[in-house]
């Protein structure tokens, strides 16, 4: 595969067993900012943690651009909804950076109801010499002052000030699953599971409606929005994925509501693998443009597909993510296992797609060598500096040494967001509470 | 432990359960994991997705794809299964239909106000007008009548296979109704999944056979849970 991958293991957030895990620490989100410097992750207990690059360094070879912790802070706390007897939760659903315009780095981070722009910012030097305040701030006798002086800056230790620049609240009734940064760097769209609105980064008391797909009578509700994204470069438009399994391409400039999509993309359901949970699996739980703006990612239950934007009739590549399972649905339906969402990613060239899966098992699939790999995200698998082992999933027949059988699948194990570096091969992994970080070494270029 | 065939009780709090080691649905003998041909679902597999459904709507804020998926869902098992010719004879009484359509949809009432009021409050929170459902409902047949309460169009399908509801699984779900009606022979096991269903237009409210104490009961039923429903907007 041209790919492989060894471990840099963070010591941050340690995982316990899985008994003793705390549900707060289970990590939500991942992802990276624009020039992957900066990765952040959110949490179920609504705290943000950023990982900055340490810049490779002649002197410690070994730590060549290593994550370490830059910042944490706690994004959203619990709220009651004093009208309806609700509880909102905390946890943070999606983080995305803005494309940086100054010194400071900003996000936007949001939960089921509220989302909320942070800026970050680095003091590394304090002024001293006051002539009116002494050094621990109080003020001097002015009696005391005989000249005058100009207060200089010094160096102190890097303090990284996080702070809640606006807060975009009461836009949604329903829980908010998707949020995107418009290339025109001014407006932002958030999707909950009926509507999707259009902000201002800098005006918070009102949005725009520009989906909506609520029924007139919630009785004919069949169909719910799942994901939706900004275009990288077309400022206009976006595309929503529904629970159906279908991608809506919108044009802002066509109408103020867009629930006319200039294009529908919808693959017609294969009459052999007819199930009663043929929509259940459909339901597309993650979608992604390429960089390049020409193709569209996205996930389902069982598979990954590439979607080009010119051909709205079927995908132009499906990859198996774990078809072993096909034959296990019901029993997964009946865990609710199927009703996980996963997300996916590609790589910055857009010439390998990745998606997580049970077991702490993760995909990689090349689209040009059409070759995939199956990587594992353990404690026990990934000394630091090992190269990671690829991994199979054996359905019976021919067993070799390391294989996993489908039966002993842990499928508490779940890898739910991945997130890959926007230039070179370095991905986030979050599993459970842990978050994992590997590295090619070997082909640091895209390829 | 549990044998094939048999649907197992499913806690309320239990989400998700470390599945390691317990393979026994992996098993491919058992009934539910063999891909069920389209023509005959399992009616293990309709119960499950009632339950749930009635997991779901238990949520004090349903996660509506999940709601959906399994409204859809149970749709298409519902769509397999009314065709299903080879019913054997319908051994009770003919009026056990109606009571048991009547009795299923006060009990039914509950959770379908409860989601139908959760929805409006919704409505009511945007500005948006959304009317509950006129009691004598004129919607396309099929559509659960009997009930006093707007109803989710999903909680229609519970109508035909009235005795799943009485299972002991969801004993929980019904703890402040007094059960002492059940028991008796109308919710014999061989009445479930016989039901015609009411596509025999509107239910009938008045049942010959009940006696009077559970006439009146039915009603405290169902006046409590118009009770619980907000005043209706303005216009529809």
């Amino acid at each position: 595969m041209g790919l492989s991958f060894f471990s840099k293991n963070l010591p941050i957030q340690e995982g316990q067993p899985w008994a003793l895990t705390t549900p707060a620490d289970i990590i939500s989100t991942v992802e990276f900012n624009h020039t992957g410097e900066l990765l952040a992750t959110g949490d179920k207990g609504g705290r943000v943690v950023i990982f900055q690059r340490e810049p490779e360094s002649k002197n410690a070879p070994h730590s060549q651009g290593e994550y370490d912790v830059y910042s944490t802070f706690q994004s959203h706390e619990p709220e009651f909804d004093y009208l309806k007897s609700l509880e909102i939760e905390e946890k943070i659903n999606k983080i995305k950076w803005l494309p940086q315009q100054n010194a400071a780095h900003s996000l936007l981070s949001t939960n089921d109801k509220t989302i909320k722009l942070w800026k970050i910012t680095e003091r590394d030097k304090r002024p001293e010499g006051y002539n009116l305040k002494d050094e621990e701030g109080k003020l001097k006798d002015l009696s005391t002052v005989t000249s005058l002086q100009v207060p200089v800056l010094k160096p102190m230790d890097l303090m990284v000030e996080v702070s809640p620049r606006r807060i975009f609240a009461n836009g949604h009734t329903y829980h908010i699953n998707s949020i995107s940064v418009n290339s025109d760097c001014e407006t932002y769209m958030s999707a909950d599971d009926l509507r999707i609105n259009l902000w201002h980064l800098a005006i918070t008391d009102r949005s725009f409606n520009i989906v909506d797909i609520k029924p007139a009578n919630m009785e004919d509700l069949t169909e719910v929005i799942t994901a939706s994204e900004f275009h990288p470069h077309h400022c206009n438009l976006f595309v929503y994925s529904s629970s159906k399994g279908s991608l809506r391409l919108c044009d802002m400039r066509a109408a103020a509501l867009c629930d006319k999509h200039s294009k529908l993309f919808e693959e017609p359901e294969d009459p052999s693998n007819r199930s009663f949970f043929s929509e259940i699996i459909s339901s597309v739980s993650d979608v992604k443009f390429s960089h390049s703006g020409r193709y569209m990612l996205t996930r389902d239950y069982l598979t990954v597909k590439v979607w080009d934007l010119n051909m709205e009739a079927r995908p132009i590549e499906t990859y198996q993510v774990h078809d072993y399972l096909r034959s296990k649905l019901c029993s997964l339906y009946e865990n609710d296992c199927i009703f996980d969402k996963f997300e996916c990613a590609w790589n910055g060239s857009d010439s390998v797609i990745m998606t997580g899966a049970y077991n702490n098992f993760f995909r990689m699939f090349d689209r040009n060598t059409k070759r995939d790999v199956t990587l594992e995200a353990s404690r026990e698998s990934s000394k630091p500096r090992a190269v990671l082992k690829p991994r199979r999933v054996c359905v019976g027949g021919k067993r070799r040494r390391d294989d996993i059988s489908v039966d002993s699948l842990d499928f508490t194990k779940k890898i739910l967001h991945t997130a890959w570096h926007p230039a070179e091969n370095i991905i986030a992994i979050a599993a459970t509470n842990n978050l994992y970080i590997f590295q090619d070494k070997v082909n640091s270029d895209m390829h | 432990m549990l044998s094939k065939g048999l649907k197992r009780k499913r806690e309320e709090e239990e989400e998700k359960e470390p599945l390691a080691v317990d393979a026994w649905w992996l098993d491919p003998g058992h009934a539910a994991v063999a891909q069920a041909p389209q023509a005959v679902a399992s009616s293990s597999l309709f119960d499950l997705s009632v339950l749930k459904l009635h997991h779901s709507l238990q949520q004090s804020e349903p996660d509506l794809r999940h709601l959906v998926l399994v409204v859809n869902t149970l749709r298409r098992i519902q769509a397999s299964m009314a065709p299903a010719a080879a019913l054997p004879p319908v051994p009770s009484p003919p009026a056990a239909p109606s009571v048991a359509d009547n009795l299923l949809a006060s009990s039914d009432a509950a959770l379908s106000a409860s989601m139908a009021s959760l929805l409006e409050d919704l409505s009511h929170i945007e500005g948006l007008s959304q009317a509950p459902q006129p009691l004598a409902d004129e919607g396309p047949p099929g559509r659960s009548i009997g009930g006093a309460a707007p109803s989710l169009g999903a909680l229609d399908l519970l109508g035909p296979a009235t005795g799943c509801l009485l299972d002991d699984g969801l004993e929980g779900l019904f703890e402040d109704i007094d059960t002492s009606m059940y028991d008796n022979e109308l919710w014999a096991p061989a009445s479930e999944g016989l039901k015609p269903g009411p596509e025999d237009g509107p239910g009938k409210e008045e049942a010959p056979e009940l006696d009077e104490a559970e006439l009146d009961y039915l009603m405290d039923v169902l006046v409590g849970t118009q009770a619980l429903e907000r005043p209706p907007g303005p216009g529809r």
